[in-house]
């Protein structure tokens, strides 16, 4: 029977377990890097929450419990690794939501998904080298988790060093295995995102249907585009410093041992060479997102295309000389920092570029208030905010005061929670019924909006004021001054985290109605080539290639 | 300090301004409860980092509230039922070049005293007279004074056990994981040199209201300095992820007088604890002294 029915459509299509383990369909792969990303998305946002729950109040409140009830501890035992969990969940929610939730869902996710389909192509350049990125990403999940169980510094447990890593704290000042397994884990996953950039950048290079040049690619491909050579120029420089990292820990090596002629502060910049693009990594997809939905409901083309293009290119190009922003009290010589101050203000210009195209996008539009536009004039507002406290941020002057502070936390959760996650959100109800072919239902979407836009920010604006007040960052208890805000900090928290079963309810609930959404359900706005296949799309698109006029 | 409160304010949409203002006018030496501002600034580069911090809220309020207002302009009067034929138009380069110059204005004019303020920084109005080296160790601070006879002391976060013992019961004064066994003395008006390094790993020496911080990195002596304004007790918290204690490993400075800072450094050049116990009661009785005489 299953033998005919291959026969009468000669799909090749595999089925059950096979299908989705040896993937080599973007769309399936796509899918995998979705169901990957909420599932580590929950747990890093569990972590989050137990982050808020103990800070709700002065003093330590669950943690000393958490970890008698993992670890076995009991008494001061049980206080000491409380203390290092807390910082062991600091690191692993940081570590979880960067390369198991945001990459994965922005990049292998919807860039899996919509770009061949955008640019005209059947599939991806490297089919099976797009497998083996999805299946790298498990067992580097698994390996941050393991580590969350083994010892790091004495009477501890757990990669308790912040996502930074710095050293000399992750090497002779935590040298139990955790760490090793955090770093494998962090290289595991970074190979899975060099080998997908490579093969986004061959397939946007090579794959475009005849007659769409760059200039007439979609935003959403030159996002992904530009954050690929930003994974492929910034990720090698990461795993080359957490190596050394490695070889200090384990063979004597003293690249960051000062009292053997190594240099702590040289993996900072190593790092940060890394970490500044990659906050641009994870935002970028978003950028691109964002005018795809901002222009189909407002039913215009985007406003300023080539702009908004080349604005992108310019964040990338300027992202990678801003690094040293994050170490601006680490002892730079003033004219260093000068520089940077310089070139990190540079970034606000293109950036404000792209917020007010987006307006310009909207202004003389038609504008339906579907759940898509909503996700994403909330980003376009929050955005805003993370924004302008990252040109205050940028200030070294004023930075000496902030930095290491809430006020920081502040900043990039505006621009990342608030941002890259809303982008996340936007493009999810967005391409949702194209992807499934099933409608969800707008009144749960506008409810999960709406409650986690209360939520987030509640969370996080009262953390600008900690920030001022002098909060350092990364402590499990603080001055009981800080209390109120804390506390307000914490209830947002709570409402975000139902804001998420309500986005899981309403994932649930489509799937059970089963509303067919049909091949274009947001109507003349939407023109991208997406739209033209029906919902869900072929399992082959393109077999004829679409021609661009 | 009231603009940068106020803007903070609208953004927030909080209310209960009357106590955030009766408690910012407070004391000037700690956190405060529902603070939505800097501590108030105990030196006068504390006061530049203010000034320049409410100085760009002058640019970024107005921007958000900028973009919000367009965000309503396009809901209400775009939304498809007000506008149901959208117009095609997708180029202009006026406005282009408009919102591509109007920040490149906006950054020159943060820039230009954002450079003053950090070459500030670097620039202490005069010699040192003192110079203190602090040293970061898992989870407590040293501090060496560097005069003729230099000697150090340790300083730790005060336990509650010892607060009896060490007359530092008036919790407001000596607040729960700022107050520490032995503060840093420091006279006032005296630019102080800080040397900061660490012995295990990075940690940060920072005192909010002196608007300074600066890492401790091991294997390398960083530099900062202050110039205390007021004599008082200052606390800063360690500002660097250092371990297990990060939370617990506090800074506190206490600024005296001239005269009280020679007293406590000839004691404490052989016995730091009669030191400060001399310069607490000492304190205790002016303090006494004054509210009689009020």
């Amino acid at each position: 029977m299953a033998e005919a029915a291959a026969h009468d459509h000669d799909d090749h299509r595999p089925h059950g377990w096979v299908r989705w383990v040896y993937s080599t369909n973007h769309k399936d792969i796509g899918t995998l890097y979705l169901i990957f990303a909420i599932i580590a998305g929950i747990i890093g946002g569990a972590l989050s929450v137990a982050i808020r729950m103990e800070l709700q109040e002065p003093g330590i409140q669950i943690f000393s419990g958490l970890a008698q009830m993992v670890y076995g501890m009991q008494g001061d035992a049980a206080i000491d690794g409380g203390k290092s969990m807390y910082n062991a969940f600091g690191a692993a929610h940081g570590l979880i939501m960067i390369f198991f939730m945001v990459m994965p869902a922005l990049i292998g996710g919807f860039a899996n998904w919509m770009v061949p389909i955008m640019i005209g192509a059947p599939d991806m350049a490297f089919p099976r080298m797009n497998n083996i990125s999805f299946w790298l990403l498990p067992p580097a999940f698994i390996l941050l988790l393991c580590s969350m169980f083994v010892p790091s510094a004495p009477g501890a447990f757990g990669p308790g060093g912040g996502w930074t890593i710095y050293p000399p704290l992750s090497t002779s000042g935590q040298p139990g295995p955790a760490l090793d397994l955090a770093i494998l884990s962090i290289h595991i996953a970074g190979a899975s995102s060099i080998l997908g950039a490579i093969n986004f950048i061959t397939t946007i290079f090579n794959m475009r249907a005849p007659g769409m040049t760059l200039h007439k690619m979609p935003l959403f491909a030159w996002a992904v585009l530009i954050t690929a050579f930003l994974l492929l120029l910034s990720l090698p420089v990461l795993a080359g410093a957490i190596t050394m990292l490695l070889t200090d820990r384990n063979f004597g090596t003293a690249f960051f041992v000062p009292d053997q002629g190594g240099d702590p502060i040289l993996f900072q910049h190593l790092f940060w060479f890394f970490g500044h693009p990659e906050v641009y990594i994870l935002i970028l997809p978003g950028f691109g997102i964002i005018s795809h939905i901002v222009s189909t409901f407002s039913k215009k083309p985007v406003f300023g295309y080539l702009g908004m293009a080349y604005a992108m290119v310019a964040i990338g190009a300027v992202g990678f000389i801003v690094w040293a922003h994050h170490m601006y009290t680490t002892g730079l010589s003033l004219d260093t920092q000068r520089y940077f101050v310089f070139a990190t203000m540079v970034i606000a210009v293109p950036t404000g570029v792209k917020i007010f195209s987006w307006i310009a996008t909207m202004w003389g539009g038609s504008i339906s208030f579907k759940p898509p536009m909503l996700w994403a004039l909330g980003f376009i507002f929050l955005f805003t905010i993370g924004g302008v406290t990252g040109v205050q941020l940028a200030n070294a002057g004023l930075d000496r005061s902030l930095h290491d502070t809430y006020f920081v936390i502040a900043h990039f959760h505006y621009v990342l929670s608030l941002g890259a996650v809303f982008a996340i959100f936007a493009g999810w109800y967005y391409w949702f019924p194209k992807m499934t072919g099933y409608m969800y239902s707008p009144v749960i979407a506008n409810t999960h909006f709406w409650v986690t836009f209360v939520g987030v920010n509640l969370i996080f604006f009262p953390q600008h004021f900690l920030g001022l007040a002098g909060m350092p960052r990364r402590t499990v208890d603080y001055p009981d001054a800080f209390a109120g805000w804390n506390m307000v900090s914490s209830y947002g928290s709570y409402i975000a985290a139902v804001g998420v079963a309500i986005f899981l309810y309403g994932v649930f609930e489509a799937f059970q109605k089963k509303r067919v959404a049909g091949a274009n359900p947001w109507g003349e706005g939407a023109t991208t080539l997406e739209w033209q296949l029906p919902s869900p799309p072929p399992f082959h698109q393109w077999e004829q290639l679409p021609k661009i006029k | 300090m009231r603009k940068f409160l106020a803007s903070a304010e609208f953004l927030a949409g909080a209310a209960a301004s009357a106590v955030l203002f009766s408690s910012a006018a407070a004391r000037a030496d700690q956190p405060r409860e529902w603070e939505v501002t800097f501590q108030a600034p105990a030196t006068d580069m504390m006061r530049q980092i203010e000034r320049f911090g409410n100085y760009t809220m002058w640019f970024i309020v107005p921007i958000t509230i900028l973009v919000l207002a367009l965000l309503l302009v396009c809901i209400v009067r775009f939304r498809a039922s007000a506008n149901p034929v959208p117009s095609r138009t997708s180029h202009n380069t006026l406005i282009e070049v408009i919102w591509t110059v109007g920040p490149v204005i906006v950054l020159l004019l943060i820039a230009i005293p954002s450079f003053q303020l950090l070459t500030a920084q670097y620039t202490p109005p005069e010699e040192a007279k003192l110079t203190v080296k602090a040293t970061g160790n898992q989870w407590n601070w040293d501090y060496e004074y560097q005069v003729d006879k230099s000697f150090s002391f340790n300083s730790a976060v005060l336990q509650d056990a010892d607060r009896a013992k060490a007359g530092k019961e008036d919790r407001a004064l000596y607040p729960r994981l700022l107050a520490v066994d032995n503060e840093l003395v420091v006279p006032v008006n005296t630019t102080t040199r800080v040397l900061i390094t660490a012995t295990d790993v990075i940690h940060s020496f920072a005192v909010p209201s002196f608007g300074i911080k600066m890492d401790a990195v091991p294997g390398r002596t960083n530099e900062t300095w202050f110039k205390a304004e007021k004599e008082g007790l200052y606390y800063g918290q360690c500002s660097q992820l250092c371990g297990k204690d990060h939370a617990f490993m506090p800074i506190a400075v206490r600024v005296v007088s001239d005269a009280q800072f020679k007293t406590w450094l000839e004691t404490a050049k052989t016995d730091v604890p009669a030191a400060n116990k001399a310069l607490m009661a000492e304190i205790d009785g002016t303090n006494k002294v004054a509210a009689a005489g009020n």
